[in-house]
């Protein structure tokens, strides 16, 4: 069963994640303010954020059912959980076997559902508007995330991340062409599902353009702080998932302390290079229409998909 | 069993019981609190029993029986054993849910009497349960075509209605039209013996072209009741046309024999396997799924959206019956084991979502009058129990985590994951991508299912006439409730059913999941090993609510729980009416324009200078216009031939007679 150091560790992870992800956010979008010639917030600008809005009352309108205020919990819950499962300091932690890779995609879809729910609840054209396109934007999505998670699952023989993480890891450095095609896939899709340039922009103040922004327009207070958290941890999660699956160097294989803490600056390092990355995607690309964007999400599945028959077809053998 | 009671007596007195309590209802028609509070309950607690007893024949013998009614020197010859046994179980433990329900859904007013309803009902149920009992072609057509025709007298209940009456004429001649495929299916079968029980079946040793022939009458055959492309079409008109107990029945229980018989027939009966067969039903389980999920997102009526969204999942399921054939077909049995695992468990979490979406229809109705979209919303705050227990179909239905559909979408993707060892040259490389079909037909689903929920539940009224809407009375939410349980426990105790449930996948394949569940704790459902796939529904389910329960604790002992009301904020626009929110045609606008070629549309935009502008847009069925209304144009065109015989002078009729005699003569001359 658990040991009492995996226990620790998993828990270490979690408190890891929650500190980093408004973090990363934070990073994002200093570095965008900077490729764009802007004075840059501070760092800990997210921080300051959740801390205003906690300290804030929550202003409900008339309309809003149970459900509305239950989902920023249950979407808080999915996204921690989430960040649980993805490896991100070590491949031996208790959560490890709890979801593997389809049961990681099948918690975001569940935010996913709550959250686009959330928005149709108060009944407001934007509401319902930017549900709609969240639920389009998801069903684009979430096969190509699935294309490339089974690109990685053929070459690792397995589903469960750890596994997955553990192979490619330490395999022989052998160039896998079906990699590369996954990878772009990924970045498409991570794109996509976390609310950014091009498909979406979470600087936004144009409601017709939102997806993201236009569900939670009648969320305040603690409410929005919970859900703006989750955000970025969905934004962390995914990134984690990127490094783990295709820079999976540096992830211990263990769950003592030591192990763990080595990992953490390596983390950090990759976590940094890839805000910076996504900060120079987000700049030099505009925001596409609503409607450009199964056209983009579809190129990320045909590339998934590419990718897997790569794999079957050239590197069967492998 | 307790004594010497075997489980298919205990089975067979629970569908006399049903019998028995249907011609009670026949004793007082008119007295609609009886039926419902008595007789209806009493079924509920038959179909309990009935379902603890198909558990408790689960991994045992096969036991027979012999019925001694029917027609002399043809006894019916009964037989149940673990595949009977899964099924009998879906049975028992969803009509459980559907007859409580019913106990407060069916009242005095509309339709047939409640009596006849009673009788109908239980026969349905009675007879359901003698299909998967049945051993020989004879017992089993009978019960098939009673099961076809209570229900058909079922879905007709309101038959003052002009609708309801074609629905249920096109269901009847569906219906039919399987049975024929069946008929023929087992006549193939006998391989000409003339010994219609299903043992001399399994001794029969077809060349490989008749059993390709039966399997392929029986696909169409079952095919035609479960509802795959191009047979749905009765579907999304029988559905809204029947009660919706019923309408929950015939989704959840009644798609499912047809399923029992296909799985009977191509694994039991017909013993060989050659790998096409699998491709026909992984293919059109695809065509099935994804076009069923695609009419279901752009549906404008809460039934037709629920039995588009049945289509879809008994083409998933067709899906997975393709895969096993495909894999017991080269031998791979331990593989084939894992498809069929993820096809009896599809089953049976449909059994239990898709009855409890269709009863929360049925109290949504019953409250506001009212099936179409267009004149729902908000219903949440008047009907909070409905609201919330149909969330928890909806998660399932959308498959995800941590409820039922998860479980065998996760183990049906698992499968095709192995699918590159397949000895088969090109196979191996295209079985894979099928699997990205099955993952964006599971996606759709949870946009059909957002669609729903959100323009039923959530949002503002769109009529002022849903402000006087009730939530479900006491018997109807011990239905959703009994149903959600079931939703719950299929969701996260996958381990501990696939257990009792692996005795039928051995029957059929010689080999099961039980060794490898064994390895590992019952929370834990890793089908072939931990390395290569787990999954631990509890711990996901715990972890969500736990974080759930502690966020909301903590943020209101370090903050505040301060709670404001006022207008909505809309970003300061003050168009609050409810005429502002997306409509069902909005929110599925998306998909008509993405999938456009799939549907056959006729819409109407408004134009600058209209005075009055409207927007509508119809979507309709290919198939009609593609198999349907061809052949009924040829049907005609025959008839019309016909007429010309028919001309109403007896003079002729009886030239008619008197030239058959000669002919007959001549011909039957010595």
């Amino acid at each position: 069963m658990i040991s009492l150091s995996g226990f620790f560790g998993q828990l270490f992870a979690i408190a890891l994640a929650l500190v980093l992800a408004p973090l990363l956010s934070g990073w994002v979008g200093q570095c965008r303010a900077w490729f764009q010639s802007r004075t840059a917030p501070p760092l800990l600008l997210p921080y300051y954020m959740l801390q205003k809005l906690f300290n804030k009352d929550v202003v409900l309108a008339h309309g809003a059912s149970s459900l509305f205020r239950a989902a920023p919990f249950v979407i808080f819950g999915c996204m921690v959980l989430a960040c649980a499962i993805v490896p991100t300091l070590s491949t031996d932690l208790p959560f490890a076997p709890a979801a593997d890779a389809l049961a990681l995609v099948g918690v975001f879809g569940l935010a996913r559902i709550f959250i686009s729910l959330a928005g149709m609840d108060i009944g407001t054209a934007f509401g319902t508007l930017g549900g709609r396109r969240e639920m389009l934007v998801g069903f684009l999505a979430e096969p190509a995330l699935l294309m490339v998670i089974f690109t990685l699952a053929m070459i690792a023989q397995s589903t469960s991340l750890a596994t997955i993480v553990e192979t490619l890891a330490h395999r022989d450095m052998v160039i896998y062409p079906s990699l590369a095609f996954a990878g772009i896939a990924f970045t498409f899709v991570s794109l996509a599902e976390n609310a950014r340039v091009p498909v979406d922009n979470p600087a936004t103040h144009l409601e017709l353009t939102m997806i993201h922004e236009a569900m939670i327009l009648e969320y305040s207070g603690r409410h929005l702080a919970l859900i703006e958290w989750a955000a970025s941890l969905k934004l962390y999660a995914y990134s984690c998932l990127g490094l783990a699956l295709f820079f999976p160097w540096g992830i211990a294989p263990g769950d003592d302390f030591l192990a763990l803490a080595a990992a953490i600056p390596l983390l950090l390092l990759k976590l940094a290079i890839g805000g910076v990355l996504l900060a120079g995607i987000e700049t030099v690309n505009a925001k596409m229409r609503i409607f450009r964007a199964p056209e983009f999400l579809g190129t990320a599945f045909m590339l998934a998909v590419l990718g897997l028959l790569v794999r079957l077809l050239l590197e069967s053998k492998v | 069993m307790p004594g010497n009671l075997l489980s298919i007596d205990a089975l067979l007195i629970a569908a006399a019981a049903w019998l028995a309590i249907g011609l009670c209802g026949l004793v007082a028609p008119r007295n609609a609190a009886f039926i419902s509070r008595v007789l209806f309950p009493l079924g509920a607690a038959v179909g309990i029993g009935m379902g603890v007893a198909a558990l408790n024949a689960l991994g045992g013998e096969a036991q027979t029986a012999v019925l001694v009614i029917g027609l002399p020197d043809l006894p019916f010859h009964l037989r149940l054993d673990n595949l009977s046994a899964v099924f009998a179980l879906l049975l028992g433990f969803a009509s459980a849910g559907i007859s409580i329900y019913a106990a407060g859904y069916f009242r005095k007013g509309a339709g047939a009497s409640p009596g006849v309803l009673c009788l109908e009902y239980h026969l349905f149920l009675a007879s359901m349960l003698m299909v998967l009992l049945a051993d020989d072609a004879y017992a089993f057509m009978v019960a098939w075509e009673t099961m076809a025709l209570s229900s058909f007298f079922l879905v007709t209940t309101d038959h003052k209605h002009e609708e309801i009456r074609r629905a249920g004429f096109l269901y009847l001649l569906i219906a039919h039209i399987g049975a024929i495929g069946i008929l023929l299916s087992f006549g193939v079968m006998t391989g000409g013996a003339g010994d219609y029980s299903f043992a001399a079946m399994r001794t029969q040793e077809l060349a490989p072209f008749w059993s390709s022939a039966a399997f392929l009458l029986a696909l169409a055959g079952f095919g035609a009741k479960a509802g795959l492309v191009p047979l749905h079409v009765w579907l999304p008109e029988a559905h809204p046309a029947a009660p919706s107990p019923v309408s929950a029945m015939m989704s959840g229980v009644m798609l499912k024999t047809a399923i029992y018989g296909l799985l009977r027939v191509s694994f039991d009966l017909l013993h060989t396997t050659i790998w096409w067969w699998g491709v026909v039903a992984l293919v059109v389980g695809l065509v099935t799924a994804l076009f069923g999920v695609l009419y279901a997102t752009v549906q404008n009526d809460m039934k037709r959206l629920l039995a588009y969204s049945s289509i879809e999942n008994i083409g998933l399921i067709a899906v997975g019956i393709g895969l096993t054939l495909i894999f017991h077909a080269y031998r791979m049995e331990a593989l084939a084991a894992l498809a069929m695992t993820a096809v009896l468990y599809h089953c049976l979490a449909h059994a239990g979502f898709k009855s409890l979406l269709f009863l929360c229809t049925g109290s949504v109705l019953h409250a506001t009058k009212e099936r179409n979209l267009g004149k729902l919303g908000g219903l949440i705050h008047r009907m909070p129990w409905v609201a919330w227990l149909a969330l928890a179909g909806v998660i399932a239905s959308a498959g995800l985590p941590p409820l039922s559909g998860f479980v065998s979408e996760w183990l049906l993707l698992q499968s095709f994951l192995f699918s590159p060892g397949l000895p088969h040259p090109w196979l191996n490389m295209v079985v894979p991508v099928a699997a990205a079909l099955v993952v964006l037909v599971a996606a759709l689903a949870g946009f059909a299912m957002v669609k729903f929920y959100g323009i039923i539940f959530l949002g503002q009224m769109r009529e002022p006439a849903l402000q006087d809407a009730h939530d479900a009375g006491p018997w109807e939410k011990a239905g959703l409730i009994w149903l959600a349980l079931i939703t719950l426990l299929l969701g996260v105790m996958p381990s501990t059913v696939i257990l009792r449930i692996d005795a039928a996948t051995r029957q059929l394949l010689g080999t099961g999941l039980a060794d490898k569940l064994n390895e590992h704790g019952w929370w834990m459902l890793a089908p072939i090993s931990a390395e290569r796939a787990s999954y631990e529904p509890l711990l996901v389910l715990v972890t969500i609510a736990v974080v759930l329960l502690f966020t909301r604790w903590l943020v209101k002992a370090l903050y505040h729980g301060r709670v404001r009301r006022t207008t909505a904020w809309d970003c300061g626009y003050h168009f609050e009416g409810p005429r502002a929110q997306d409509t069902a045609e909005g929110f599925s606008q998306p998909i008509r324009r993405i999938f456009e070629p799939m549907f056959r549309m006729e819409r109407h935009f408004p134009t600058a200078r209209d005075t009055k502008p409207y927007y509508s847009v119809k979507v309709e069925d290919h198939f009609w216009y593609w198999c349907y209304l061809p052949v009924a144009k040829v049907a005609n065109w025959i008839s019309t031939l016909i007429i010309t015989l028919q001309g109403g002078r007896i003079a002729v009729y009886l030239m008619y007679s008197f030239v058959t005699l000669l002919v007959l003569l001549l011909v039957a001359r010595p």
